[in-house]
């Protein structure tokens, strides 16, 4: 088993967040193996921003695929850059509420969840990227959502008063991604 | 052993300071800031020293310095910072004073990108500085590896009195992987590492007994007799060669690359098994010396060529494959550079038309 994704968005979406919280939550909780790799230009915001995690049951080999298996696409420069690396029948998770362009593909499946728009109704539009991880376990449940949750309270231990809103965010992204499967 | 998720960068810093290193002097470049910046924070914690140089010749220079006092002492950089390095290296090789630097290579030549690259080879293997000095260079594949390295190069530094490199890339500097990291050297180990020093280094010495570090001097015939005496310890790591080998005794296909390129070549090899494709892997993990033995591992019978893998246009790691092959099998390249990553589907095709 090799699971490769690819997560991508503008500078300040979150988008190296979800990579690392995969990574680490396989690290910590399962015998899996794993790569987290970023890149990005030289900007902070605004800029484009994307990183590939690989999950495997064996030795990772390329930390950057040439194929994925799940894309995770927070807005619309990052689908047309990425759509035609997503493997025939691999997930296309989109921040529907701002990537609007046509999807000329179809033969994947695709999992609309309106991150923005959820996120600022939940009243901080930075949780966009704690709904789309939530989106993607739920449906992908490539490890079980426990580990994914107690991941992210670890790592917020130390900002422990925005728990509830990231609990909900990830359990409002979570309903997404199960009702898509 | 508990695993830990950790950044490239980080990991080499600490894997430095778990091997005893307690000075370390760098300025900043992508894409090993993380280095320093992790040393900055972490050495005052055991007792050490860090410095944000004015610049990369002022930090291999202060390197110099410690080292010649007996501190286990590292810098880092990328690639163009590390040509600016060059001279203090060679003075460190001059003088016989063991330290550790680390290349986390970038595209070049010139400035470069900030992307990894694996364009430094020639640089790292034969010509660091001047005078035509060697080290022994290590070329890690994962997070894990350049970990393992970086804590022994201080081990072969020392018992070398020598430089020894570390060349990472840009991959390796910034992925995270679960890594598990060595034991931490406790201040009695630190300091006994120091004291076993004391005959050559610069820590003071009873009148009549005086150290001397000596990047040079105007003795033709002494000069020449330390040129021999390092020559021949180079000589003699010959055996000391690292590589790995995998899936080599039955391969049709050879793939041959070291560091990055190794590792996705790796996958490369088993995605063409699954073909039904024999092919192997040959792995330099020492890039000086080079480990020419493991090519006599490959069976040149049913061998029909070997794949060359590297990121650097024009190739260089090709060259010293083609002295280990020897002219037994065809040798063929697969390339990319300037901080563009390589494809698995590149190297499958290459090797499918070796065939």
């Amino acid at each position: 088993m090799e699971t490769n994704i690819c997560i991508a968005g503008f500078g300040g979406q979150g988008v190296m967040t979800i990579g690392k919280f995969l990574a680490q939550a396989v690290t910590d909780s399962t015998e899996l193996n794993t790569v987290f790799f970023p890149t990005y230009g030289a900007e902070q915001r605004g800029g484009t921003a994307n990183c590939f995690v690989v999950i495997a049951d064996g030795e990772v080999g390329t930390p950057k695929a040439d194929f994925m298996d799940d894309l995770i696409v927070l807005n619309n420069p990052s689908l047309n850059k990425f759509i035609d690396t997503l493997k025939p029948g691999g997930n296309l998770f989109i921040n529907d509420t701002i990537v609007t362009d046509e999807i000329k593909r179809d033969d994947i499946n695709i999992i609309r969840v309106p991150g923005t728009e959820k996120a600022l109704e939940l009243g901080n539009g930075k949780v966009l990227n704690v709904i789309m991880l939530g989106a993607y376990i739920g449906y992908t449940e490539v490890f079980p959502v426990d580990v994914m949750w107690s991941t992210i309270e670890h790592k917020l231990a130390k900002k422990a008063s925005l728990l509830p809103l990231n609990k909900a965010a990830f359990d409002l992204g979570l309903e997404y991604g199960r009702k898509n499967k | 052993m508990e695993r830990v998720l950790m950044k490239g960068c980080e990991a080499i810093a600490e894997a430095a300071v778990r091997s005893g290193c307690r000075f370390f002097a760098g300025y900043p470049i992508t894409p090993q800031n993380e280095i320093p910046e992790y040393m900055a924070r972490r050495l005052p914690e055991v007792g050490g020293q860090f410095v944000q140089s004015e610049s990369e010749v002022a930090a291999i220079n202060m390197v110099y310095g410690n080292a010649a006092g007996g501190v286990r002492a590292m810098t880092s950089s990328s690639s163009c910072g590390i040509s600016l390095k060059s001279e203090g290296v060679s003075y460190c090789a001059m003088a016989r004073l063991p330290i550790v630097y680390v290349n986390v290579s970038r595209g070049g030549p010139g400035v470069g990108t900030i992307q990894p690259a694996q364009q430094d080879y020639h640089q790292a293997t034969k010509a660091s500085g001047n005078g035509g000095f060697r080290m022994r260079v290590f070329a890690p594949a994962t997070v894990q590896e350049a970990v393992d390295m970086t804590y022994a190069a201080f081990d072969y530094a020392d018992k070398d009195r020598n430089p020894v490199l570390v060349l990472a890339d840009g991959v390796i500097g910034s992925i995270l992987e679960p890594v598990v990291l060595p034991p931490q050297k406790t201040e009695e180990e630190v300091a006994a590492i120091k004291d076993s020093k004391s005959e050559w280094a610069a820590v003071g010495h009873q009148l009549g007994s005086r150290a001397w570090i000596n990047p040079g001097g105007w003795d033709n015939i002494l000069y020449e007799n330390c040129n021999k005496d390092a020559d021949a310890m180079y000589q003699s790591w010959a055996d000391e060669a690292e590589a790995e080998l995998y899936k080599v005794e039955d391969a049709e296909v050879i793939i041959t690359s070291y560091g990055i390129s190794a590792r996705i070549s790796k996958s490369a090899v088993d995605a063409l098994r699954a073909e039904g494709i024999k092919a192997g892997l040959v792995r330099a993990k020492t890039v000086f010396p080079f480990p020419n033995k493991a090519y006599d591992a490959i069976n040149y019978d049913i061998c029909k060529g070997i794949v060359d893998v590297e990121m650097s246009i024009p190739a260089q790691f090709v060259d010293d494959v083609k002295i280990a092959v020897d002219g037994r099998a065809p040798i063929t390249t697969v390339l990319r550079s300037a901080g563009n990553m390589l494809s698995k589907g590149a190297i499958i095709d290459a090797a499918k038309a070796m065939l």
